[in-house]
C-alpha cells in the first residue's frame, strides 16, 4: 500500500504507470475488438494513408490493416518482452542466490562462467543463439532472456552474499533449517524487491531488444505481426509512405518510456536508501528557524554558553524533538559530562552546537550556542568553518569512519593545518608528528604514514583525537569516544585525555552513557533524558546523592565490580518516543513517586547555576 | 555428575594450508586449546576483549563452526564429530545473539520466527506448535499481540526477549549468550539480565556468558574463564577470580573498569596491541603487556596450573 503511494506521488512514474496500463489493457482486449484480420492483404489498396477512409492508421505494401497489426503486435511484443524479462530474472536469480549463498568453489565456477557470458557483445551473442536455434519469435525470445541472465545473476550475487552472512542466518541454522529452507524462507523474500527493481529497470530494454531481432529479421516471421518486424518491412518504403514506420515506431516508443518511467518509480519506492533520503546533500550548517534568539546573559567566565536549544527533525508532517530546551556552560579547563541513554538527545545537542545535525531533516528552533560570547547560530558557513576543527573540534566515537581510509593519517592532520593557517608543508608535517607523540602513539614518526586500516581501535582513536588538537582547540567536544574500545584500552584513552586535558587547560564536553567514565574524567555532569536536561551538577555531588528519581534508578542499574553475584535493578519501560512526549515530566509513567501534578504543565530545572534538577519531588527532600 | 558441558582442547585455525604452488598460506589461530567444563544449572562467564576470540568459541560450541581439533561433550554425549551441523546441536545447546534486531529476519513476522526451531528441530504440529509459542511468550515477559508483528517494530530489549524466547524454543539444555546485553541501554540491560536468571532457575539451564564486561560477568557467574589472544589465561570460582587475581591480565581487565568513585587506572600509559594473529610471538601473548615480565616469559608459552580445586591460570609468575 505505501509502496504504492510512493510511487503515486511521484507524478512521472504515475504518468508512466497510466500510459502502460492503457497499453495493456488494448492489448488484452484486441482479440474482441471489431478489427479487421491484421494478415488479410488487399493489393488493391495497398500504402493508404492514414485517416483514410475504412483503415484509420492507413494499410502497408501488402495493402493489410495498419491499425489491425499494430494492436496484435504491441500484444505480441508486450507478452515477448515480459516472457524475456521473467525468464531472465529467475534464471539470472537462481544462479546468483546459488553463488552468492554457497560461496567459495561454487561462487567461483559460477561467476567465472557468467563473466564469459558478460565478455560477448550481447547483440552478437542474440545472434549466435538464434543462429543456431533457427529464426523465430520463440527463439528470438531465448536468446533475449539469455543475453540478459547475467545482469540479474550479478545484481542478485551481490545482495545475497551481504544477506548470507547475517545473523538471522545462523539463527535459521540453528533453528535445525537446512540450506534451501534457508534460501527459501529468509534469502528469497529479501532479495525479492532488488530482484522486482531489476526486473522493472530492464524490462523496456528487453521490449526493445526483441524488436530490434525481430526488425533484423529473426524474430517473428512473416505474417505474424511484431512491432520489430512492422518497422523492419516499414524500413523499406521510408521515403515514400513514412507512415508504414512511423506508427510501430511511436508506440514502441510509448511502450519503453512508460515502462522505464514506472520502473524507475519502483525502484525509488522500493531502495531503502533512496527512499531515507540518502540521495538528498544535506546543508552546509543545519537550517536554523528561531523565533527569537534569548538575550545574552552574562557570564564573563564561560567559554561555552549553550541557552534554551531545540533542535528537531522534522520527517513527513512528524516533528520528532530531539532536543527540547537544553541550558549549560562550561569554563575553559572545565569538564562537563553529558550523560544519558540512547535517544536521550546527548549526540544531537552537540552537534547542534556547531550546526553539525544534517538538514534535511535536522532544524534548530530555538535557543543560542554561544562560544567566547559570539551566537555560533547565527554565523555565516566561513565563520563556521573557522571555527570548527579550529577554536573548537569534536572527537567522534567511531574513528575508522571519521578518518578518510584512503589518505595517510600524518597527511590527514597537515591537510587540517593548513586549512587553518598558513604553514609549509614539512613545518605541519613535524607538528603533526609532535602531536601523535603527545598521544603517546609509540613510533609516531613512522606511523605518520600509516593508513588508519593499519592501526587498532585504540591506536585510531588516539589519531582522532591528535587531529582534534591540531590547531591548539579550547573546546573538545567528545562524543563517546571511548565506547568503541575494550576496557583496558579505555582506560588508556581517558588517562590521555585527563593529561591533556590539564596540560593544556582544555575545555571539554564529554558526551557517554557510562557513569564511571564520568566519575573519572568530569568536573561537572548534565543528566539527559528525552531531550531535556533533569540534573547537573559537581559530578560527586550528583553521583553520591542524586536527586531526580531518573539519575538515582539509572546509577542503581549499573553494575559495579566487587559486588558479587546478585540480581540487578532495572527500570520498568522504556523512554517516551520524542514524537509523542507527554505533558509534564517525561519520566512520570516511568516513575513510582509520580503524582498528579508531575504530569501536567512543565516542570523547570530548579535550583542554583552548579546544583539544579527538573523535579517536583526531589530525592532527599522532604515529602 | 556429568557436567552439561565438556570441551577438551578446542582450536580453530583459520586460512593456513598450501597454495597451488605449494607455499604456505598464513594462518590465524583464532582459538588454541581451549578446555572448560560447566556444571549443570551452572552459568559459566567468558570475559575477553576484542581479538580474544571469544566468539569463533562461541560458534563452535553451538555447532556453526567447524572445529580444527578437539572434542566437545554435552550432558555426557560426545558431539566432536558433528561439529557444523548446527541442526545436530540444536536441541541441546543454542546461541543468543548479541544484535537482537540483526538476529531476527526483518520479513517474518515473530510467531513464524519462534516456529521455526519448533519444526525443523522438533517436528511439532501446528495446535503443539501454538501453545508452545504462548508458553514461551509468557516465560519471557512478552504480550501474545506482538506475535503477528515484524522485528522492526520493537525496541532492542523487547528484541532481545524475542531472541531468548527463539533460543528456548527448543527446550535446549544450554544457552551460550554472545554479549547479551552490551547492545542495551543499561536500565534495559538489568531487565534482560534479571529475566535471564529467572529462566535459568525455573528452566534448571546451564549458561555459558561471554562479555567484555567484568561487572556484568561478576553479577551473573558462578565461575569465570578469562580469555586472552585464543587462549584460557585463567579460570576459576567467580569469587576467586575477582577476590584473587592470579593472573595479571586478570589484574590489569579488574583495574581498568571504570568504576564510580575510583581513580582513573593509569597502569599502562604506552598505547599497546595485540600481537600480530599472523605472527604470534613465541612466548606468553601478554608479556609485551605484563609488569612482570622476565625473559622466560617471552621464549615458553606457560602452562595452565592449579592454584586451588577450581582456580588455574597459565602464568610463569603468578600473583
Amino acid at each position: 500500500m505505501t509502496t504504492l503511494k510512493l510511487i503515486a506521488r511521484n507524478h512521472l512514474a504515475a504518468f508512466g504507470g497510466i500510459v502502460l496500463l492503457l497499453v495493456v489493457l488494448v492489448a488484452l482486449l484486441v482479440p474482441f475488438l471489431p478489427i479487421v484480420d491484421p494478415d488479410l492483404t488487399d493489393p488493391a489498396n495497398r500504402l493508404k494513408r492514414p485517416f483514410s477512409e475504412g483503415a484509420l492508421l492507413g494499410t502497408d505494401h501488402l495493402g493489410r490493416d495498419l491499425l489491425a497489426r499494430l494492436l496484435w503486435g504491441t500484444q505480441l511484443s508486450l507478452v515477448v518482452g515480459a516472457a524475456a524479462a521473467v525468464i531472465a530474472a529467475v534464471i539470472g536469480s537462481a544462479i546468483g542466490i546459488v553463488a552468492g549463498y554457497f560461496g567459495g568453489r561454487t561462487d567461483s565456477l559460477i561467476m567465472r562462467g557468467i563473466d564469459m557470458l558478460m565478455a560477448f557483445p550481447y547483440i552478437l551473442l542474440a545472434l549466435a543463439i538464434v543462429a543456431v536455434l533457427g529464426p523465430g519469435l520463440l527463439n528470438a525470445l531465448y536468446a533475449v532472456a539469455i543475453v540478459n541472465i547475467p545482469f540479474f545473476a550479478r545484481n542478485i550475487r551481490g545482495v545475497t552474499v551481504s544477506l548470507a552472512h547475517r545473523e538471522f542466518v545462523d539463527a535459521a541454522r540453528l533453528s535445525g533449517m537446512n540450506d534451501w529452507q534457508i534460501i527459501r524462507s529468509e534469502i528469497l523474500p529479501n532479495v525479492l524487491p532488488v530482484i522486482v527493481i531489476a526486473m522493472s529497470t530492464t524490462i523496456g530494454w528487453m521490449i526493445l531488444e526483441t524488436a530490434g531481432l525481430s526488425f533484423l529479421g529473426l524474430g517473428s516471421q512473416p505474417p505474424q505481426a511484431d512491432l520489430g518486424s512492422m518497422l523492419g518491412e516499414g524500413r523499406k518504403l521510408l521515403i515514400t509512405a513514412p507512415h508504414a514506420s512511423i506508427v510501430p515506431g511511436v508506440m514502441i516508443f510509448i511502450i519503453v518510456m512508460s515502462v522505464n518511467l514506472l520502473g524507475d518509480g519502483i525502484r525509488d519506492a522500493l531502495d531503502p536508501r533512496l527512499r531515507s533520503g540518502a540521495l538528498s546533500r544535506p546543508a552546509a550548517a543545519t537550517r536554523v528557524e528561531r523565533a527569537e534568539t534569548p538575550a545574552k546573559t552574562e557570564d564573563a567566565e564561560a567559554l561555552l554558553k549553550v541557552d534554551g536549544l531545540r533542535t528537531e527533525f522534522r520527517l513527513g508532517n512528524r516533528a520528532y524533538r530531539a532536543v527540547g530546551g537544553v541550558d549549560f556552560a562550561v569554563r575553559a579547563g572545565e569538564c562537563l559530562g553529558i550523560i544519558g541513554e540512547s535517544g536521550s538527545g546527548k549526540s544531537v545537542t552537540a552537534l547542534s552546537l556547531l550546526g553539525l545535525v544534517a538538514s534535511p531533516p535536522g532544524m534548530i528552533t530555538g535557543g543560542a550556542v554561544r562560544i567566547d560570547g559570539a551566537d555560533t547560530l547565527s554565523m555565516n558557513g566561513e565563520a563556521l568553518r573557522r571555527l570548527r576543527g579550529g577554536k573548537v573540534a569534536y572527537v567522534f566515537q567511531d574513528p575508522l569512519a571519521t578518518l578518510h581510509p584512503l589518505y595517510r593519517i600524518g597527511d590527514q592532520m597537515v591537510e587540517a593545518i593548513r586549512c587553518h593557517r598558513p604553514m609549509a608543508k614539512q613545518a605541519a608535517w613535524d607538528h603533526a608528528v609532535s602531536l601523535l607523540e603527545q598521544v603517546r602513539i609509540p613510533n609516531a614518526a613512522f606511523r605518520a604514514k600509516a593508513y588508519p586500516h593499519e592501526l587498532s581501535g585504540g591506536m585510531r582513536q588516539r589519531v582522532g583525537i591528535a587531529l582534534a588538537l591540531v590547531n591548539d582547540p579550547e573546546l573538545l567536544i567528545l562524543d563517546e569516544p571511548t565506547t568503541a574500545l575494550d576496557v583496558t584500552v579505555q582506560a588508556q584513552v581517558l588517562a590521555l585525555l585527563d593529561d591533556l586535558r590539564r596540560e593544556r587547560n582544555l575545555a571539554m564536553v564529554f558526551i557517554t552513557h557510562d557513569f564511571g567514565v564520568v566519575s573519572q574524567l568530569c568536573d561537572r555532569v548534565a543528566v539527559m533524558y528525552a531531550g531535556r536536561i533533569v540534573e547537573t551538577g559537581p559530578t560527586e555531588a550528583v553521583l553520591e546523592s542524586p536527586s531526580h528519581p531518573y539519575t538515582k534508578r539509572l546509577i542503581a542499574c549499573v553494575p559495579e565490580l566487587g559486588g558479587g553475584r546478585r540480581a540487578l535493578s532495572a527500570i520498568p519501560g522504556l523512554p517516551p518516543p520524542v514524537d509523542d512526549l507527554p505533558a509534564g515530566c517525561a519520566f512520570a509513567p516511568r516513575c513510582d513517586k509520580a503524582s498528579e501534578q508531575c504530569r501536567k504543565g512543565d516542570i523547570p530545572l530548579e535550583g542554583s547555576e552548579a546544583r539544579a534538577v527538573r523535579c517536583l519531588q526531589p530525592e532527599g527532600a522532604a515529602a | 555428575m556429568t557436567p552439561a558441558l565438556e570441551v577438551r582442547n578446542l582450536r580453530k585455525t583459520f586460512g593456513g594450508g598450501r597454495s597451488l604452488t605449494g607455499k604456505p598460506l598464513p594462518a590465524v589461530h583464532a582459538v588454541r586449546d581451549v578446555s572448560l567444563s560447566v556444571r549443570t544449572g551452572e552459568t559459566l562467564g567468558i570475559v575477553g576483549e576484542s581479538g580474544c576470540g571469544k566468539s569463533t568459541l562461541a560458534r563452535m560450541l553451538v555447532g556453526l563452526l567447524k572445529q580444527t581439533e578437539g572434542e566437545i561433550a554435552i550432558e555426557g554425549k560426545n558431539l566432536s564429530d558433528q561439529m557444523g551441523d548446527p541442526a545436530a546441536f540444536g536441541r541441546l545447546i543454542q546461541y543468543v545473539f548479541q544484535d537482537p534486531i540483526s538476529s531476527l529476519n526483518p520479513r517474518k513476522t515473530i510467531r513464524e520466527i519462534l516456529e521455526a526451531p519448533l519444526i525443523h528441530l522438533l517436528g511439532m504440529d501446528e495446535s503443539s506448535r501454538k501453545a508452545r509459542i504462548a508458553e514461551l511468550f509468557e516465560a519471557v515477559n512478552l504480550r501474545r499481540e506482538f506475535l503477528s508483528r515484524y522485528p522492526h517494530e520493537f525496541s532492542g530489549g523487547q528484541a532481545q526477549r524475542i531472541g531468548i524466547a527463539r533460543a528456548l524454543a527448543a527446550a535446549p539444555r544450554i544457552l551460550v549468550l554472545d554479549e547479551p546485553v552490551s547492545a542495551l541501554d543499561v536500565s534495559v540491560q538489568a531487565q534482560v539480565l534479571n529475566l535471564l536468571a529467572d529462566l535459568r532457575q525455573a528452566m534448571d539451564l546451564t549458561y555459558l556468558f561471554i562479555s567484555h564486561d567484568l561487572a556484568v560477568v561478576e553479577a551473573v557467574s558462578d565461575s569465570v574463564a578469562v580469555l586472552y589472544f585464543g587462549r584460557v589465561v585463567e579460570v576459576g570460582r567467580a569469587e576467586a577470580i575477582f577476590t584473587t587475581p592470579r593472573h595479571p591480565y586478570t589484574d590489569l581487565l579488574a583495574g581498568s573498569a571504570p568504576i564510580v568513585g575510583r581513580d582513573l587506572g593509569r597502569t599502562e600509559s604506552q598505547a599497546v596491541e595485540l600481537p600480530d594473529p599472523l605472527r604470534p610471538p613465541p612466548g606468553c601473548a601478554f608479556a609485551a603487556r605484563c609488569p612482570k615480565v622476565t625473559a622466560l616469559c617471552r621464549d615458553k608459552v606457560p602452562a595452565m596450573e592449579a592454584f586451588s580445586e577450581h582456580h588455574e591460570a597459565a602464568c610463569h609468575h603468578p600473583n
